[in-house]
């Protein structure tokens, strides 16, 4: 497919983002890049300075809300693009709602337990719905442990043995490449469901 | 029995456990987990009494921090 094919499919497309982290901040990014019409994104959290290591963030836009800072970075690289944002935490409640008309949903938590929250609502909620989960992507280097495999309508991309600790940060090589990985996945799911 | 535990084949002594006998079995000592029997998620409240017998496909993932 040229690009011009690639866009013409994707902008009828409509991904959800759970977090606007190093993984969702990214993965957005990437999306935005190539098109997708719509993206949906929910992160109750602020941008501070500790998240520009691996966060796609600006040292200006420090204390700003990351939803209205990644809807100004994603219309600055793609003003196309429908960017709705959710400021609010996620829950069982209204996850099922919030991305009922997404096509993929990419998880993008940060924390062990907010992504068993999402993955049980979401297989208990929408079982027929895809879903990329970032898995394991703490600290430096092992590139080779990087890897993605899909259970069901889940793709699990990540190294799923990292996990962060004051030795072990995430940092953006590693959360950029997962993010990316992530992004990856959701391409080649609406690329194919198009095709089919 | 023998089950496929996360896609290896494992074979225990006992006819059947349950998600947490099984858990424990394993040494799997993590909080955060998914566990799929069969393909069907076992929710957090239904690891005591659902059960894991011969043949059963059964998938635990490990939930850990970062993003």
């Amino acid at each position: 497919m040229t690009f011009e094919e690639i866009k013409k499919v994707l902008k009828n497309k409509t991904v959800g983002i759970a977090g606007a982290g190093g993984l969702g901040s990214n993965c957005a990014v990437a999306l935005a890049r190539v098109g997708i019409g719509k993206l949906v994104i929910a992160d109750f959290d602020v941008v501070s300075e500790s998240n520009l290591n691996r966060q796609y963030y600006f040292y200006d836009q420090v204390n700003q809300k990351k939803t209205t800072a990644i809807r100004t970075n994603i219309l600055r690289i793609n003003p196309e693009i429908n960017v709705e944002t959710h400021d609010l935490k996620l829950t069982p409640a209204n996850i099922p709602t919030l991305f009922a008309d997404c096509d993929v949903i990419v998880e993008a938590f940060d924390l062990a337990d907010q992504k068993e929250m999402l993955i049980e609502t979401m297989l208990t909620e929408m079982p027929e719905k895809f879903l990329v989960v970032g898995l394991g992507m703490a600290g430096w280097g092992m590139n080779d442990t990087i890897h993605c495999r899909q259970v069901g309508k889940m793709f699990i991309c990540g190294d799923e043995i990292s996990e962060i600790a004051p030795d072990l940060p995430p940092i953006a090589p590693r959360v950029g490449i997962v993010s990316n990985m992530q992004a990856n996945v959701v391409v080649e799911l609406l690329l194919n469901s198009f095709k089919s | 029995m023998k089950i496929q535990l996360n896609n290896n084949q494992e074979t225990f002594p006992a006819e059947k456990f349950t998600v947490t006998e099984l858990l424990k079995q394993k040494n799997f000592t993590f909080k955060m987990l998914i566990v799929k029997i069969n393909g069907t998620l076992v929710k957090k409240a239904e690891y005591d009494s659902a059960e894991v017998i011969d043949g059963d496909e059964v998938m635990v993932l490990h939930l850990i921090s970062g993003g």
